[in-house]
């Protein structure tokens, strides 16, 4: 048996070290699905809780809407005021005693991160579809786009730049918060630190295992949202194009102005 | 006479404040109507109710005899046959220009991507924006960009061209090319509603002029009665305030 802390650590590492790269890579898997489907979810709720009521949609229309809106809420407020390992064991639990379904142990983490997530980032949408400029929905909407078509070609694109960061934060959550699931016995890094943990009662050099991996995947994960955002924001410089048939460009005729303006000395 | 827009007895409220009182404006095929009056007398409200960035409180506007608050009235379509031209310029930034003329004529018309990309180039030739298709709005001046954005318009084929003060918020050595494109513009035969600060434009492009006064037109007339023999004691002081600091140049 080792007696030295690090001793113990590569022991457990021999030991213990294809448990914890599978638990390693379901807590990736968990988190990066749950990240996903509640991006997705939070992008649906956002868009469709901004949806305009206008005068001439039909009453059918604009009380479905209403309807929806109200769930909408329902929905965030609940699962932003409840703590992700209570709703881990009432949908489970509830779901196995009530509806009879059993359903498998990654299915529901999955399930559980990925609705929690959508609660959080349809607020982070909406606050991000908020700040982008007005105009840019009246710019879009003058050429005659619908809600949907304004939302996906114009605000989305950039309000999704904007909360890049707060989507980053959210990911970085889900790889640590999906530890809770243990309490369902997701087969996650958190649960295998303390399978581990268990035989020889070495809690902290398990643990520590676990903290340095998750470290090592938290900081990634940043370094690589980060290099997206870059991504995201194109090139520096434009190239200019050739003027095809410059001499019917209005400007290449450049008579003098009639509307010389103020700023150009005042007319003579 | 056919009139493609026609506005009648229009009211606006924003909460508790009547903004817009009994407006009665009609445009036939062809007009170029300048719309001026001081700030804050609704001319820019007028514009957006036209295309229904506002909603009207009360009253009618027909598109060609057809009220626009009809239920099931296809809003978008007639957005696309009705367009505008912002102070601010409302170009997407997060596309080029190229992009910024192509994803209506796409998205609302359903052209294809090539014969898009056709009409955007020859738009953004007109106004002389070719060379800069690939720039984004955040690389382009103020006048560059509202030269982009009045391209950006003319790609969908409107009927009727609303500008709000377009040349506004630029550098006053940008406004010459912006309002030629404009005289261009109504020259070929497009109709056009302008609210504009800019006197002389009016007095020689526009067909009539509208003047705005706290809600109501005060007075719509030829730009000859509107600025040689306005019948109104409140277009004269109007003018006067306008055009007084000009006249030393005289
Ligand atoms: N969204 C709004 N909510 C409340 N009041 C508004 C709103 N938009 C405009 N108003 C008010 O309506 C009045 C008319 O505004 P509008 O913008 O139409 O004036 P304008 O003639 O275009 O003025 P300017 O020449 O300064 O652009 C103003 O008193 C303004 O404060
Ligand atoms: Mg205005």
């Amino acid at each position: 048996m080792p007696t030295t802390f690090f001793g113990w650590v590569s022991f457990l590492i021999e030991r213990y070290g294809s448990l914890y790269l599978k638990g390693t890579a379901n807590t990736i898997l968990v988190a990066i699905t749950g990240t996903i489907i509640g991006f997705a979810i939070g992008l649906l709720v956002a868009v469709v809780r901004t949806i305009p009521l206008r005068d001439e949609f039909g009453i059918v229309k604009k009380v479905m809407i209403k309807i929806a809106r109200a769930l909408l809420v329902i929905y965030i407020e609940v699962f932003r005021g409840t703590p992700m390992i209570v709703q881990a064991m009432v949908i489970f639990y509830g779901a196995q005693q009530y509806l009879g379904l059993d359903m498998p142990v990654t299915t529901a983490a999955i399930f559980i991160i990925s609705i929690n997530t959508g609660a959080y980032m349809a607020e982070i949408i909406r606050g991000g579809i908020i700040s982008v400029d007005i105009g840019q929905t009246e710019g879009a909407h003058s050429l005659g786009m619908t809600h949907w078509q304004t939302m996906s070609n114009v605000v989305l694109p950039q309000a999704i730049r904007n909360i890049m960061p707060s989507i980053g934060n959210e990911f970085v959550i889900n790889i640590k918060d999906s530890s809770v699931l243990n309490v369902i016995s997701v087969f996650e890094l958190f649960f295998t630190a303390k399978s581990a943990a268990g035989t020889y009662y070495k809690y902290f050099e398990a643990f520590f295992i676990a903290a340095v991996i998750y470290l090592m995947l938290t900081f990634t994960t940043t370094r690589i949202l980060r290099y997206v955002e870059k991504k995201m924001d194109g090139p520096e410089n434009y190239t200019m194009l050739p003027c095809l048939h410059a001499d019917i460009s209005v400007l290449a005729k450049r008579k003098p102005s009639l509307y010389s303006h103020k700023g150009k000395g005042g007319g003579n | 006479m056919a009139y493609n827009i026609e506005v009648h007895h229009l009211r606006k409220d924003f909460g508790p404040n009547t903004v817009l009182k009994c407006i009665d404006l009609a445009v036939s095929p062809g007009d170029v109507v300048c719309i001026i009056g001081a700030s804050g007398s609704g001319k820019s409200t007028l514009l957006r109710c036209i295309n229904q960035l506002e909603q009207h409180t009360d009253g009618t506007i027909l598109f060609h005899g057809v009220d626009i608050k009809t239920p099931g009235f296809r809003i978008a379509e007639y957005r696309a046959r009705v367009g505008m031209v912002f102070q601010q310029f409302n170009l997407f930034y997060n596309m080029t220009a190229l992009e910024n003329c192509v994803v209506g004529q796409m998205k609302v018309l359903s052209r294809s991507r090539a014969q898009s990309e056709e009409k955007a180039k020859l738009y953004l030739d007109k106004v002389g924006m070719l060379p800069f298709s690939n720039a984004k709005p955040r690389q382009l001046s103020g006048g560059q960009k509202q030269r982009v954005a009045i391209a950006r318009a003319l790609c969908m084929d409107p009927e009727v061209l609303l500008f709000d003060e377009p040349t506004s918020a630029l550098d006053p050595e940008m406004v010459g090319d912006v309002l030629e494109v404009m005289q261009e513009l109504a020259k070929s035969g497009l109709t056009m509603l302008v609210v504009t600060h800019e006197m002389a434009f009016a007095k020689d492009v526009a067909h009539r002029v509208v003047f705005m006064d706290e809600g109501v037109i005060a007075e719509d007339d030829t730009p000859e009665v509107i600025f040689n023999n306005p019948t109104q004691q409140r277009t004269k002081e109007f003018l006067r305030r306008i055009l007084r600091p000009k006249e030393p140049s005289a």
